[in-house]
């Protein structure tokens, strides 16, 4: 990971509008996202946002105590990605005839990819990972003519005892 | 009850007995359930939606508590959007309630339909889509409870017109609570009066979060504990009576020339619920360097937002203060405070504007003589205000109510009749300009239909004097579309709309023509003619420091 790129965890009511509060501040004061997951979790009122960002530790600091001014957010996290696992999930479609495909398949086999899809003329390929992983997948393949691509930015979770906990919920 | 019907309840129930707003399609129920309240809550009607933001906002501001306008979808609702980022820019606790078109009909332009949770998103400290009947009562509640605890602020509630008909039980609740943040360490505490112990030369920089807090009385006595002199940002100039020897007045852009002097000489500025704010600072490395700053303010989120803070301590302003008190001892510095007097007396801080012609700093010098002590300053934006700021000595909290943050010209009409109204009506005064009072005068009629007791004094220039005082400095003399050339006739204008209208071309004139209108209870405008070209000075030009200050000729 770049050194001025950094992780952050948020609890927050899954709410209407609650992702368009938290993406609007970002560009509202000039912060930069370079990726966002959001899902609900076990409990239906409460969603967890990771976010990925980069900057100086004024803005990342900054950052955080704008979040936390945020009715629906409830826990803001600056991550410890060395206490973390963080993860990442990716589609791509790469071309593929019947004679590039067992080269794929042994590439998809070495990065610890599953092929998912398959048609006369392409592959489709699921790969999880940290990001750094996926971009040298994605590096690998791009030869072979990637047909389309999707990523679902990145999703983190402490370690152990390193848990997010909602205080106020 | 039905939904309109809790809204009113609830709105009773939080302590509220005066709306400011209009009616309109999709809140018709809402004035239905409001008229049968009458006169537990008395609704004022505007003329336009945004003059009753603006009301709301003065009323909020005048008395510290929360100021409540309706408006009805779409437009209404739009109308809203300046007045609430007025009161979102100054920290003002305001709570708006719009109507909208039925559930079903969202997302299908219908007639009146705008999406005014998603447009005011970025302008209140938060807002709610209320979907759910059952939750009508609590949301209202909750949005009472954001405008208040912490850093006060707007907060929106956008109501579907089926959901102000939809029937639901409705139990009475306590009234919001306010949370002022006052758990600051110790050791913070500790740390930063051994900063000030230290310091050879500490300054008190003051701001809106001092009045929020009406800390005052704590800012005078650790002021004189410490011989520290005072400067104030707009925001905070109501904060200390303006007449203490070591208030030095407002500092930043346009500030006296005292209080920028001695902040730029300080080592320790102890600065105190302020934001920092761009026109306050000017250059922000020079205004750091060689001085260490203790930054107090009840939000976390501005300490380092403008400003690396040497030390900084989170809470509300009084408790803080309070704490800092407790822990420090009399500390004496005759030399600084010889420093602070002789800047204060000195010539460049005692410049007057000739009196051979009816001048801006006579006007608020003598409508501050002739008033009484709790009198509601009000103002729009531009040079009046800067002169407002600049001349007139304070005196007590919350009687001067100026848009800071979003310098919203036409604020001021607005803000005269909701301040007046929150202080039982007590005399108003509106400074305004010729531009400014064009924008809103149309609320004019509204104070007449109240009777309020409100003079407007209009600085009648000809001129966008702000703008015109930057073309000449910065643009070489091309005074584009800052001319007026209106044919306005104030004193007739008055009259139209049911008021009083004076005119002034002197000294003499003013004095006189203020006297006959403080002796009415109605409102009166006063045609103060003015030189066109006028200055605001001292000025620090944006970017600017200490060392580039333009102070006024001896006229």
């Amino acid at each position: 990971m770049n050194q001025d790129t950094f992780v952050i965890s948020a609890i927050v009511s899954n709410e209407a509008g609650t992702l368009t509060r938290v993406s609007g501040l970002f560009s509202r004061r000039g912060f930069n996202i370079s990726s966002l997951s959001v899902g609900e979790t076990e409990d239906p009122h409460i969603s967890r946002i990771t976010l990925t960002s980069s900057g100086d530790a004024n803005m990342r600091e900054q950052i955080i105590k704008q979040l936390n001014k945020l009715h629906d957010v409830k826990v803001v996290e600056l991550m410890d990605t060395s206490k973390t696992v963080l993860r990442e999930l990716l589609l791509v479609k790469v071309q593929a005839d019947a004679k590039r495909r067992s080269e794929i398949y042994e590439a998809a086999s070495v990065f610890r990819a599953k092929v998912v899809d398959l048609s006369p003329s392409s592959l489709t390929i699921e790969i999880t990972g940290e990001s750094s992983k996926l971009d040298a997948f994605i590096e690998y393949i791009h030869p072979f003519g990637i047909t389309e691509l999707s990523r679902t930015g990145l999703t983190a979770m402490g370690r152990g005892d390193y848990i997010l906990k909602n205080q106020t919920i | 009850m039905n939904g309109a019907e809790i809204i009113v309840n609830t709105l009773i129930e939080q302590g509220v007995d005066c709306v400011f707003g209009y009616p309109g399609g999709y809140v018709i129920k809402i004035y239905d359930e409001l008229y049968k309240a009458s006169p537990k809550i008395k609704h004022y009607l505007s003329c336009h939606e945004q003059g009753a933001t603006h009301a709301a906002d003065g009323y909020a501001r005048a008395t510290g508590k929360t100021g409540v306008v309706i408006a009805t979808s779409g437009p209404g609702a739009t109308n809203l959007v300046t007045g609430i980022a007025t009161a979102y820019l100054d920290s003002t606790p305001l709570v708006a309630i719009t109507g909208n078109v039925a559930i079903p009909q969202i997302g299908r332009d219908s007639f009146q339909e705008v999406d005014i949770f998603g447009v005011t998103m970025p302008i209140t400290k938060h807002n709610f889509l209320v979907k759910d009947i059952s939750k009508l009562a609590d949301t209202l509640r909750t949005a009472f409870q954001i405008a208040n605890e912490g850093r006060p602020g707007p907060v929106l509630i956008d109501i579907p017109k089926d959901i102000q008909t939809m029937e639901y039980d409705f139990e009475e609740k306590a009234k919001y609570t306010t949370d002022r943040n006052t758990e600051v360490s110790d050791t913070a505490i500790a740390n930063a009066a051994e900063i000030i112990k230290h310091a050879k030369k500490p300054f008190l920089y003051i701001g809106g979060g001092v009045v929020a807090s009406d800390a005052g009385k704590e800012i005078m006595e650790f002021a004189e504990m410490i011989d520290a002199p005072i400067g104030s940002t707009m925001m905070g100039l109501t904060s200390v009576p303006n007449t203490l020897p070591h208030f030095l007045g407002m500092t930043g852009m346009h500030g006296r020339f005292a209080a920028t002097k001695m902040m730029y000489a300080a080592d320790v500025i102890v600065a105190i619920g302020v934001r920092f704010s761009d026109r306050a600072t000017g250059n922000i490395e020079a205004y750091t360097r060689g001085r260490k700053i203790i930054h107090i303010d009840i939000d976390p989120a501005e300490v380092g937002k403008n400003i690396q803070a040497y030390a900084s301590l989170i809470g509300d302003v009084k408790s803080v203060m309070k704490k800092l008190i407790a822990v420090t001892a009399k500390q004496s510095r005759p030399e600084w405070v010889k420093e602070v007097a002789d800047i204060k007396a000195s010539k460049h801080n005692n410049i007057k504007m000739s009196d051979a012609r009816l001048n801006p700093q006579y006007i608020i010098e003598e409508v501050n003589r002739q008033v009484a002590d709790d009198t509601l300053i009000v103002t729009d934006v531009g040079q009046h205000q800067m002169w407002a700021s600049q001349y007139y000595n304070f005196s007590k909290p919350r009687t001067f109510l100026t848009s800071g943050g979003l310098g919203t010209m036409g604020f001021g009409m607005g803000a005269s009749i909701g301040g007046c109204i929150g202080a039982d009506r007590r005399r108003t005064v509106l400074f305004t300009g010729d531009g400014s009072f064009h924008m809103n005068f149309n609320e004019m009629a509204t104070a007449v239909s109240n009777e309020l007791p409100i003079i407007v004094v209009v600085f009648n220039n000809n001129v966008l004097g702000m703008v015109r005082q930057w073309q000449t400095l910065f643009y070489e003399k091309r005074y584009s579309n800052t001319t007026l050339n209106r044919k306005t006739n104030f004193v007739d204008l008055a009259k139209a709309l049911g008021a009083e209208g004076f005119r002034a071309n002197s000294c003499e004139e003013f004095k006189e023509v203020f006297e006959k209108a403080l002796a009415l209870s109605t409102p009166v405008i006063i045609d103060a003619a003015i030189y066109n070209d006028e200055t605001v000075l001292p000025m620090i030009a944006p970017g600017g420091t200490v060392e580039d200050i333009i102070i006024r000729g001896e006229d």
